[in-house]
């Protein structure tokens, strides 16, 4: 019998030689004379230990990792066909590497277990059971099923998505759209790429069960376009998800129908944005839309619409197949359910990390990051993505839980967090996040359009230490336009990181300036 | 130096007409395009707006708005740095620096033997693993300025054996 070998073809593993990898093993096993059956699994998301390779023996999987082409002979030699565990890069089973053991993963349950684009695989994992048991239930009660489990969006806002899906449900319209914004476009994010990438048919059968739920047949996918490894993965699966009866008329001979397709963004971080995604969907610029009317009642070309992000409807089918109160029994407060936490940024065991709200940020860190990869102690935290605030030692013990953020003035977002060491200068940070805004602005707001190209150039003089105390008030007012006069969170919330920069590290100003006024005299 | 992509109007017009009834047809006509071509020529938009009953200037408008449509031919190679915190937090600054000094050329430029096209993006989500870079559909990690050589120059001799 063949030897059954996993590669994964996630975007890290690929990033890190994935592809050279995998013509080593294929030519050693040739060259050897060995039997082998390559599996193209997903990433566990230990993107660190990536490319992480696993073999199975009768005593489960083994694994080695990370790998490079050049060890893959020594690999062999050491008895990696067998799944021995001599060589320095045996890790043993990888479900008892304590960085995933430690970890509660509902939604990524089946990430790296399975071949991403196989039905067969997805099915013998637990696949599907969440829609066979919405096929037999009212749109009502899957709405009143997913109200229960506690769920509130993971794009961002958090806002609960029963209530979202019951105004949809509730709308007569011929035709209601269900979108799954995978636009993902905070940096230190990648929960939606794993999704995507290691287990797209459960994003799949979410999408079918909120179609169910709100009466909608057609789902559109909108994908950012920095993710040609996603979407192709993604159209795969879509493809086999057809063929298998699970799209298009008449699912699983239930009688009822629901198409979906992949759209591509076109790199524009603004179209993350509800409204903005839309207006991009119907093939217009991604300006924002006035809010009324809610997407949910006047949405895509008009129509009741379901916007949610890729972990809110990922979630969905285990709460359908196990039920809402096995999700809800998770996390704390308000926040009900498992986070993906996305460690990034300068640390040495960077990944995908699903835990239930709870934790604080320094358990985190302590428990997964495993310091930082320069070495220099951590000294600032950007969570949430680049409208978050960036939060130094005196905040990380803040518990990773909606409320608990907001009281200290951040955002918990998409769930990144970017680790800084010591070697940060914060008003560069700050800088950068007044720069983003400039490039990345729809153009509705004068707040937020012209707003941010000020705010470069008062940081500038800041940093240059041109009247400091002065310029820091004059950013600050600035900031408060930004905040009461802007239609979204792009203008709104760019004041967060940039106010958090210089109020958690004022001691930064005089560095930068000596560090400019040392550059110019260089020059 | 002569263009490196081959396309012609012809071409375009089917991939317009095979894709104008989708709904919100014209950002699958807009990828399409540039997949082919690698960039939207001018002389497509006229096509797009008849097929769409929309003016050019609508259709100009949406190419100018979103970063990722070109109206220029890119090089042979395009090369993308990611600017965005993550990888900031691993040395992307400094890679930037070295990328445009190595290739004499600055982001939204192309450089004069026309290998590469620089663009910066935010993000490619491998920010675990920054400082992140593309080049076509393939993303690498971890790059140091002198992986980001190695890479040039690996680049840059398969193009010269394909030509010779
Ligand atoms: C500037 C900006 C960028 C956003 N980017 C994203 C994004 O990349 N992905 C996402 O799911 N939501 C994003 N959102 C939030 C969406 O507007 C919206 O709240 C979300 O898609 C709703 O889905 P959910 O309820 O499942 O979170 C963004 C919001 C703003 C203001
Ligand atoms: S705040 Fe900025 S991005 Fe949001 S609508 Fe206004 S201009 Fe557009
Ligand atoms: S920040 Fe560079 S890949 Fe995400």
């Amino acid at each position: 019998m063949s030897i059954k070998i996993y590669v994964p073809r996630d975007t890290t593993t690929l990033a890190l030689g994935g592809e050279k990898v995998v013509s080593m093993i294929l030519a050693q096993a040739e060259s050897r004379g060995i039997d082998i059956e390559l599996v193209r699994n997903g990433s566990r998301g230990l993107f660190w230990l990536e490319p992480m390779i696993e073999v199975q023996t009768g005593n489960g999987r083994v694994a080695y990792g990370p790998v490079e082409a050049r060890d893959v002979a020594a690999l062999f030699d050491a008895g990696l066909p067998e799944g021995k565990s001599t060589h320095r890069l045996a890790l043993g089973d990888p479900e008892e590497i304590p960085y995933l053991k430690k970890q509660q993963r509902l939604t990524f349950a089946r990430a790296g277990i399975t071949d991403p684009v196989s039905i067969a695989d997805y099915k013998l994992h637990d696949g599907f059971k969440g829609l066979e048991n919405s096929l037999a239930l009212s749109g009502q009660m899957i709405v009143d099923e997913v109200k229960a489990s506690g769920l509130r969006g993971r794009g961002g806002a958090a806002f609960p998505t029963g209530i979202k899906w019951q105004t949809v449900h509730d709308c007569a319209a011929d035709q209601k759209y269900i979108v799954c914004n995978a636009d993902e476009g905070d940096s230190g994010t990648f929960a939606d790429r794993l999704v995507m990438e290691a287990d797209p048919l459960m994003l799949v059968e979410g999408m079918i069960i909120a179609g169910l739920a709100v009466g909608s047949t057609q789902g559109y996918i909108y994908l950012r376009s920095e993710y040609p490894v996603a979407h192709q993965i993604m159209k795969e699966a879509i493809a086999n998800a057809y063929q298998a009866g699970y799209l298009g008329e008449n699912i699983q001979g239930s009688g009822k129908k629901f198409d979906l397709e992949v759209r591509l963004g076109a790199a524009a971080y603004i179209c993350g944005e509800e409204t903005s995604l839309l207006e991009s969907l119907e093939g217009k610029r991604g300006v924002v839309r006035f809010k009324p009317p809610l997407p949910a009642i006047k949405g895509l070309f008009g129509q009741p619409t379901v916007v949610n992000n890729v972990l809110s409807l990922a979630a969905v089918p285990f709460i359908m197949a196990h039920g809402s109160k096995a999700y809800a029994d998770c996390g704390m407060g308000r926040s009900r359910g498992t986070l993906p936490f996305q460690l990034a940024g300068n640390i040495k065991q960077g990944g995908l990390v699903e835990l239930a709200f709870g934790p604080t940020l320094r358990e985190l860190l302590d428990d997964f990051a495993g310091g930082t990869e320069t070495g220099l102690p951590m000294r600032a935290i950007q969570v949430g993505g680049p409208l978050g605030a960036y939060l130094p030692q005196s905040q990380w013990d803040t518990p990773l839980d909606y409320e608990a953020f907001a009281a200290i003035g951040a955002v918990l977002g998409h769930g990144g967090v970017v680790v800084f060491d010591e070697s940060v200068d914060m008003t560069e940070q700050a800088r950068f996040s007044m720069e983003f805004c400039v490039e990345e602005s729809c153009g509705k707001c004068t707040p937020c359009r012209i707003g941010s190209t000020r705010g470069v150039e008062v940081i500038d003089k800041i940093r240059a230490g041109d009247k400091v105390e002065a310029n820091l008030a004059l950013l600050d007012d600035l900031c408060e336009t930004m905040i009461d006069g802007s239609l979204c969170a792009m203008g709104s919330m760019t004041p967060i990181p940039v106010k958090s920069a210089f109020k958690y590290f004022p001691e930064d100003i005089a560095l930068a300036h000596s560090r400019m006024s040392i550059q110019t005299e260089a020059k | 130096m002569n263009d490196l992509v081959q396309w012609d109007l012809q071409e375009v017009q089917e991939v317009i007409t095979s894709l104008k009834h989708k709904p919100g047809a014209l950002f699958p006509i807009l990828h399409g395009i540039q997949n082919l071509a690698g960039y939207i020529p001018a002389e497509s938009l006229p096509l797009i707006a008849d097929a769409l009953h929309q003016t050019r200037a609508e259709i100009h408008g949406v190419v100018t708005f979103y970063h990722l449509f070109r109206m220029t031919p890119p090089g042979r190679h395009s090369l993308e740095v990611c600017r965005a915190e993550a990888c900031q937090a691993r040395g992307s600054r400094a890679l930037e620096a070295h990328v445009k000094a190595k290739l004499g050329i600055d982001y939204h430029q192309t450089t004069t033997d026309r290998e590469f096209s620089l663009e910066d993006v935010y993000c490619l989500g491998n920010c675990a693993c920054g400082p992140s870079i593309r080049i076509g559909d393939d993303i690498i990690g971890r790059v140091t300025p002198e992986k980001f050589d190695q890479l040039v120059d690996e680049l840059t001799t398969v193009a010269l054996e394909i030509r010779s």
